[in-house]
């Protein structure tokens, strides 16, 4: 069950520069667990201990997955998940 | 050094006046690689704040994709200060993502919304590390290379 993952510049670092990769898992959850088992240090910036961090933004085929269980969010083989950190600041 | 067009500079500084008290927000795409800003998309700020400012999450993915689909990046990503010298805050310095922005601040700070004078300054802020820039407002576009 292959779901793409679209990943921001700014953790390509962790990624060998590589804009999309592509990962398993039933829930989000999952699925940061096995991206960071290939691409080490993404997890961490996406999730902080059990919830997502406030300032990324996380969608599911377009859906902020705020709004459909965070990272419980059920996925699905053919799934396009997009990361994308908040532009914020005060 | 931030090179940027007159026409695209004076939107942002209306933008600015516009939303005072409030911080405005946006971005100006360009090329992917070009470091040439050219498309000018103000950004709701969903904060609506005289302290804060946040891309709202659904204008934000809109924003990536038509920048994808155009070959863009964002070249500029600016807002305003309405109250404060334009100097990034601590918060901005840490919630700032994209190291190969340039980060534009706007201080509206001296009645700019009146007709008053505006600061607009430029920064690369990459892992924490900020460090500012000149600021060059050209004619028109430069030809491309």
């Amino acid at each position: 069950m292959a779901i793409e993952v679209r990943v921001p510049t700014i953790l390509r670092t962790h990624t060998g520069g590589a804009k999309v990769v592509s990962a398993e898992g039933a829930t989000l959850r999952e699925l940061m667990e096995d991206v960071e088992d290939t691409h080490a240090g993404v997890r961490d910036r996406i999730v902080d201990g059990a919830a997502l961090r406030r300032f990324v933004n996380v969608y599911v085929n377009d859906e902020d997955v705020r709004f459909t269980g965070g990272l419980d969010t059920p996925l699905s083989d053919g799934d396009v998940v997009v990361i994308l950190p908040a532009v914020a600041g005060g | 050094m931030l090179r940027i067009e007159r026409a695209t500079y004076d939107a942002i500084v209306d933008h600015a006046r516009r939303d005072h008290p409030d911080e405005a927000c946006g971005v100006v795409a360009g090329l992917v690689g070009s470091d040439r800003p050219t498309r000018h998309v103000p950004m709701l700020n969903a904060a609506m704040s005289p302290t804060f400012y946040e891309f709202d999450a659904t204008d934000l993915l809109r924003l990536y994709q038509d920048m994808e689909a155009r070959g863009e990046e964002p070249v500029v990503i600016y807002h305003s200060h309405t109250a404060t010298q334009a100097y990034p805050s601590r918060t901005d310095i840490a919630l700032a993502q994209e190291p190969g922005a340039h980060y534009v601040l706007v201080s509206t700070r001296e009645g700019s919304n009146l007709g008053g004078p505006v600061e607009f300054r430029s920064y690369q802020i990459v892992d924490g590390e900020v460090t500012e820039e000149e600021v060059a407002v050209v004619a028109s576009p430069e030809p491309a290379e």
